[in-house]
């Protein structure tokens, strides 16, 4: 007979202190799952990319994880404790449409809402959390449009704005939900760049990324997803052929899937 | 006019027209950008059925009793109005429609049944609010500003809707960032730990709290104008925050002022005899200021993408 | 009494407002259903409060022309014109400014209001006004109820009846889709004009019995709890008109029992109590139904979960998954599982390598869609074809 609760201490994927491990989490939009009893757990320092066809629950995983939805079952730490006690060292950037952008703000007060935790309800702006809010957005290369409206901003100048906002939070866990969703190739390139940035440093940083073609130059680990786990490991290991069968089923023509498997990183 | 009339008659209603409008318009600005405008129609609407059942109970009209009750309508059609939407999956305006319409009708309902005909309650009252008759009888002239037994005489709804516009502002100061954030990005506001649902609990309430105070002077319905109108007019004129809010409240002054002063004065000026009502006149300029803006705000116009 | 009430017996005018009040919720509810379902119940607000100016204009006008004022179809064409004003008022905005609908069905609601009170104390000071009784625009008021009143009111609600039923297909098809329904070529905008004339042809026409303020219960109440009842939309329209009507019916018909209960609220209370009682009890999207399916989806989620923790030999984390494995027989108390349990454990793992199998193979497309975490295989796939998954699992090696 199985001793299920010692199995604990075997269990050798769960690094206690890892950046982010994922327990048997269910997020359910009214009776259908959107993510079934998922496990996984992210490498500190690293590129993880979360891959799945559309409906997958990529975005749900995420929110479920912060805590923006509420989960029907499982657990999730951050950094080997709950999230409410690690809020400090995560930063999240929302998928673009997911707000209103006719909202009456500049992009500086954008940016400086990723000192929030820092500022408090009552603290003051002062100079030098300006200039860390500008140091913020000349690193996506947006000084030059501190003082613009959101609205009149392109997509992709949308999307750096985000990623500006985040870097004020100064985290060690970066989440991004598509963040290359609808944007110009230089933005990408852009992202990227400061992406890679905040690998070098040490941080660990988490994508839900579509584009299967750019997921060996951008990514070191990946997760694959479809409502399910399917697998999770360094990109060279898991992005296999029969791994993406698995992910995508019928949803990805025969020949796609050669190709991408075949692919040389 | 002698300083003496303008003082005891005018300068009071004024005052709290004033007050009142400001004290609306600086949630409404939050209620606008949220598309939660419509919370001000329910609550309005849920003050009579409030002010009818506080009256049944302590048999009395007094003040504190009634605002207790509009308060307390106000809340309950609230969280009503959160429960229907979620429990019949329904928009919110359709929850709303149900709500107000059903506590509104009780509130009437009850009205009838009871014999308030004795004392100073009926619908009219309730709708259209009486600014006009918040004089201050004490006064002797601008002399009695700084003389303490006249300031005691002033009309209670001045001090309550000054302590009222007063509990507003520190709202607004203490969690405007909070605010922002979470109206912009209510994701982002969750993931760094914003508390959305309480910043989103106190808006409603003291919104409610606005409407509760202002309805005795100008009327249930009219506090609508007040929420909306300012607000939306001053979204037309600026892309940033904290001067649409500034804008607002210099709205929500001009149309209180503007709509005393014509309702007061203007039918004495086109050779009527009778004033007309002074609220009614309020809601109209703030009308005629969203109109304008709407015509000739540098703002008006969503941003056009250059997707 | 009300059973004399309800069979027509309290007299004339009690059973001309009764048939009235049944004519007005019947036509209300099938109109309104079109507004609910194209998202913009309250616009019916706006358009009922901005008849108040003009009742009070069209008093104004017939008296300066010599008339007494309180003739109803002068007072309601004045009413008609307004509201369609204020309809234009919010289109206006909405289009040519950046405001949300919200914001400008309330401006429009509360100013138009509030210059209808101005234009009701001018008439206050008139010596006609006094008995105007214009007030009775707000809450309704059916006591004086004339032959002629109750002939428009019927004239009024079977036109609008007639009309909606007339354009239901299009309406519904622009209240689910407007982008494709403009597509098709269906005038769109024209349509959506039409569909405010009928919400502002009732609501002019229901001010004489329940007012204007709570005119628009007649329009959203009946279409929210007939979509309670069904999922189909060309359902909800003949619904929420039987609801309408059987509310109204029956709370004029309450209503003329007692002198002190006024007809307008008595029938809105009595359409919300069908309301909440539909809330509560109705088959599928009910709260009791609702609350009921998900306990026992969140129970079939952690008992599978359970089962899969079991079988690969993990922990189980959650209290609530232990509490049922071992109310059902599966585990003890210590997360340890019983015989019983680890035999469906084993089959919830197979089940489980079935579906794997099952969403890399293209040809069960449509089966693997059906994937939820929780569905048994057996609901979706032939015992042939389980047979067949089973013989590809077996040839893959491990």
């Amino acid at each position: 007979m199985l001793r299920v609760v010692q199995s604990q201490a075997n269990d050798t994927t769960a690094d206690p202190a890892a950046p982010l491990s994922i327990r048997g989490l269910t997020v359910s939009y009214g009776q259908k799952p959107a993510v079934f009893s998922v496990d996984f757990t992210a490498r500190a320092g690293r590129m993880t990319a979360i891959v799945g066809p559309n409906g997958a629950g990529k975005s749900t995983l995420l929110k479920a994880v912060l805590g923006i939805e509420t989960a029907v079952a499982g657990q999730v730490r951050v950094f080997g404790a709950d999230l409410s006690m690690q809020r400090h060292r995560v930063a999240y950037v929302p998928q673009r449409a997911s707000v209103d952008w006719d909202f009456p703000t500049r992009v500086i007060d954008v940016v400086l809402g990723g000192l929030y935790r820092e500022l408090g309800l009552l603290g003051r702006v002062r100079k030098h959390h300006m200039d860390y809010a500008r140091d913020c957005l000349s690193r996506v290369g947006m000084e030059e449009f501190e003082g613009r409206q959101i609205g009149q901003l392109s997509g992709g100048q949308q999307q750096r704005v985000f990623l500006a906002r985040a870097l004020a939070q100064n985290a060690d866990l970066y989440l991004l939900d598509e963040p290359f969703a609808g944007v110009d190739a230089a933005t990408e390139r852009a992202i990227v760049a400061v992406l890679k940035g905040l690998k070098a440093e040490g941080r660990t940083v988490i994508v839900v990324h579509h584009d299967l073609s750019t997921l060996r130059d951008y990514f070191d680990d990946v997760w694959l997803i479809s409502t399910r786990r399917v697998a999770e490991g360094p990109v060279k290991e898991v992005f296999t052929e029969a791994n993406l069968r698995a992910t995508y089923g019928g949803r990805l023509a025969p020949a796609q899937i050669d190709m991408l498997s075949r692919q040389d990183g | 006019m002698s300083g003496f009339e303008f003082v005891a008659l005018s300068l009071p209603p004024m005052v709290i027209g004033v007050l009142a409008a400001i004290a609306c318009a600086l949630p409404g600005n939050f209620l606008v950008l949220r598309r939660q405008a419509l919370i001000g129609d329910a609550i309005s609407h849920v003050v009579l059925p409030g002010i009818v059942v506080a009256f049944l109970l302590t048999g009395m009209v007094s003040t504190w009793p009634m605002m207790i009750g509009a308060g307390g309508a106000a809340i309950v059609s609230v969280l009503l109005i959160e429960a229907i939407r979620r429990l019949a999956r329904i928009e919110a305006g359709a929850a709303m429609g149900v709500v107000f319409t059903a506590m509104f009708a009780g509130g009437v309902l009850l009205l009838e049944q009871t014999d308030t005909s004795s004392v100073h309650l009926d619908v009219e009252h309730a709708l259209y609010g009486n600014l006009e008759s918040l004089i201050w009888l004490d006064a002797a002239g601008w002399g009695s500003l700084v003389d303490p037994v006249a300031l005691a005489g002033l009309p209670p709804e001045l001090l309550r809707m000054a302590v009222v516009a007063c509990v507003i502002v520190a709202f607004l100061l203490v969690f405007w960032r909070g605010l922002k954030i979470s109206t912009f990005d209510e994701g982002f506001a969750r993931s760094v730990g914003v508390p959305v649902r309480l910043i989103g609990g106190l808006l409603v309430v003291l919104s409610a709290l606005a409407a509760v105070a202002a309805f005795d002077a100008v009327g249930s319905i009219i506090v609508i104008a007040m929420f909306i109108c300012p607000p939306a007019a001053a979204r037309l004129m600026t892309d940033r925050l904290e001067i649409q809010v500034a804008w607002s409240v210099g709205f929500a002054t001009l149309s209180a002022v503007a709509g005393y002063v014509l309702a007061g004065y203007g039918p004495l000026w086109i050779g009527f005899e009778n004033a007309v009502s002074a609220a009614g006149m309020i809601a109209t300029v703030s009308g005629l200021v969203l109109a304008v803006a709407a015509i000739f705000g540098p703002h008006r116009k969503g941003a056009q993408l250059p997707r | 009494m009300l059973v004399d009430a309800l069979f027509l017996q309290m007299g004339y005018n009690a059973t001309l407002v009764t048939l009235g009040a049944g004519l007005l919720g019947f036509a209300a509810g099938i109109s309104g259903t079109f507004l609910f379902l194209r998202n913009r119940a309250l616009l019916s607000d706006a358009i009922s409060h901005a008849t108040l100016p003009g009742v009070a204009l069209a008093f104004l006008l017939m008296v300066a022309l010599g008339g007494d004022g309180r003739s109803l179809p002068g007072l309601l064409a004045g009413s008609a014109v307004s509201a369609l004003l204020g309809l234009l008022c919010v289109n206006a905005l909405v289009r040519h400014t950046r405001l949300n609908e919200d914001a400008a069905i309330g401006a429009v609601l509360s100013v138009f209001f509030g210059f209808g009170v101005v234009l009701l104390t001018v008439i206050q000071t008139l010596p006609q006004g006094r008995q105007a009784g214009l007030e009775s625009f707000l809450l309704g008021s059916t006591a004086a109820m004339l032959w002629a009143d109750a002939l428009i009111i019927a004239g009024g609600g079977a036109a609008v009846v007639v009309l909606a039923l007339l354009f239901r297909r299009p309406f519904l098809l622009v209240a689910f889709d407007a982008a494709y329904a403009r597509a098709r070529g269906l005038p769109v905008a024209r349509l959506d004009l039409l569909m405010m004339g009928l919400v502002m042809a009732i609501t002019v026409v229901g001010l004489k019995i329940v007012g204007l303020i709570l005119v628009v219960a007649l329009l959203i109440v009946p279409p929210v709890t007939a979509r309670l009842w069904t999922d189909v939309a060309a359902r909800v329209v003949w619904l929420s008109g039987i609801f309408g009507a059987s509310a109204a019916y029956v709370g004029a018909a309450i209503s003329a029992t007692a002198p002190d209960l006024p007809t307008g609220p008595i029938i809105v209370l009595v359409s919300f109590v069908v309301f909440v009682v539909s809330l509560l009890l109705a088959p599928s999207r009910g709260v009791l139904a609702a609350w009921l399916r998900y306990r026992r989806f969140q129970k079939r989620i952690h008992i599978r979960q359970g089962l899969l923790a079991l079988a690969q030999g993990h922990p189980i984390y959650e209290r609530l998954t232990l509490r049922l494995l071992v109310a059902a027989g599966w585990a003890r108390g210590d997360g340890v599982a019983t015989d019983d349990g680890m035999g469906y454990a084993a089959r919830a793992l197979r089940d489980e390598a079935r579906w794997t199998a099952l969403r890399t193979d293209n040809r069960f497309e449509a089966a693997a869609a059906m994937y939820d975490g929780v569905r048994d295989i057996d609901t979706v796939l032939t015992s042939d074809q389980i047979a067949e998954i089973d013989r590809r699992i077996a040839e893959t090696p491990a």
